[in-house]
């Protein structure tokens, strides 16, 4: 698999400062796992975080924090090293954990077109769904009021820049007009997140939009 | 600590990260008390409360400041820095000092402790690689990551005032994630090959 779409810097030191909304943080954490590149790429943004850590100024603990401190570890369960789950199915980790399953546990609703969409339960200053969008067909056009995150988990679409297939990932800005259409040949699947509602073009999609909460 | 319950302070596996100063010097001047790594490599393999005495004293100091310049207030400050120890504790096996410092390491508990109690909010985390602590870690490589941080903080001091104030305001939460500018002027292209290194040879070893 070669990702030839990745997160930009912004987005990964964002990440490391944990300054994102969870349903960025659920793409990132996503797109992570599938990509080694991005993955060194946000842990030498972790780098940065540990350098103001040691850099920072102190402030005086209570006299006691020591002893209650070692007083916690004692009712603390003793962690043991877990064997990686290692995903059989299409979705990563982080995002399996969202779904509760893979593929077969999600909840599709219909969205006209044949595409389908499953919102995923995250925080509320942005949001974050899972797209199924038919062999060959399009997602209704819109843009964009905030940034919008799209990674590709299944199949691959393109829009009039480029194409993207499994594990890369979009990123769409205000500026972005766009008409995402899958490949033909095999059904694609999305895990996309918004942090402000898509201005959809035509008057139906705009009607039904409170409707779909995207 | 060691000294309050009588014990000794416990003699790490030879050959360990750690075990330079235990060589050299006598065993009450055993630890060196800056080698954040060989510290809690004696809390991950000897449960030494000695060690993590030390990296208290150390660390949670900063764990707090670091949650108070994020907007928490001095209470909840302390509770969870005491927490952020706590886990430093428990999660200790999971420590690799090869992979990262523990100031880095400490900075991603902290993180994610400040998620969860100033946002309520869940972290999603990449998927756990199989990437355990090594049990012979190329001490080559140990003293590489464990500089990294230093030599970060010293270029973090030499940058321009104002450029390192935003990447403060980034890291403490002043800045929306719309605002973060990722132009650093930090040298994190070096880091970033060492852990992908890493990362190739892990996946080598997992085929």
């Amino acid at each position: 698999m070669t990702i030839r779409h990745h997160l930009s810097d912004q987005l990964l030191m964002a990440y490391a400062a944990g300054q994102l909304p969870e349903a960025f943080n659920l793409v990132v954490a996503t797109h992570v796992s599938l990509c080694d590149d991005c993955r060194a790429r946000a842990a030498s943004f972790d780098t940065v975080g540990g350098a103001l850590l040691e850099e920072a100024e102190e402030i005086a603990m209570g006299e006691d924090a020591l002893s209650r401190a070692l007083a916690r570890i004692e009712t603390l369960p003793q962690a043991t090293r877990s064997a990686p789950i290692m995903p059989t199915g299409i979705f990563p980790g982080p995002l399996a954990g969202y779904v509760g399953g893979d593929l077969s546990a999600v909840r599709w609703r219909r969205v006209g077109g044949g595409v389908k969409q499953a919102i995923l339960p995250t925080g509320k200053d942005a949001s974050a769904r899972l797209l199924f969008i038919p062999a060959g067909k399009a997602v209704p056009d819109h843009g964009h009021r905030g940034m919008e995150l799209t990674l590709v988990l299944q199949g691959a679409f393109a829009d009039a820049n480029d194409e993207f297939g499994r594990g890369d990932i979009e990123i769409a800005g205000e500026d972005l007009e766009h008409t995402p259409v899958a490949l033909s040949g095999q059904d694609c699947i999305c895990l996309a997140a918004t942090d402000a509602p898509l201005r959809f073009r035509g008057l139906i999609p705009r009607l039904a939009q409170p409707l779909l909460r995207i | 600590m060691t000294e309050q319950d009588g014990r000794p302070l416990p003699v790490g596996v030879p050959g360990g990260f750690g075990m330079r100063q235990l060589r050299e010097g006598s065993l009450a001047k055993a630890v060196d008390e800056t080698d954040w790594a060989g510290l809690l490599l004696r809390v991950r393999d000897h449960q030494d409360r000695a060690a993590f005495a030390a990296l208290f004293r150390h660390f949670a100091p900063r764990v707090k400041a670091f949650l108070m310049k994020s907007g928490a207030g001095a209470t909840l400050a302390e509770e969870c820095a005491q927490d952020v120890m706590a886990t430093l504790w428990q999660k200790a096996h999971l420590f690799d000092p090869s992979r990262a410092s523990v100031a880095t390491w400490v900075y991603t508990i902290a993180r994610n402790r400040r998620i969860d109690a100033l946002r309520k909010s869940r972290r999603a985390e990449p998927e756990d690689l199989d990437w355990g602590p090594e049990p012979e870690p190329d001490q080559a490589e140990v003293l590489e990551a464990q500089q990294e941080t230093e030599r970060l903080g010293r270029a973090l001091s030499a940058l321009p005032g104002p450029q390192r104030t935003l990447i403060e305001r980034a890291f403490y939460g002043d800045l929306s994630h719309s605002e973060i500018a990722a132009e650093t002027g930090l040298p994190l292209g070096t880091i970033k090959s060492r852990i992908r290194l890493a990362l190739d040879k892990l996946r080598q070893q997992m085929t």
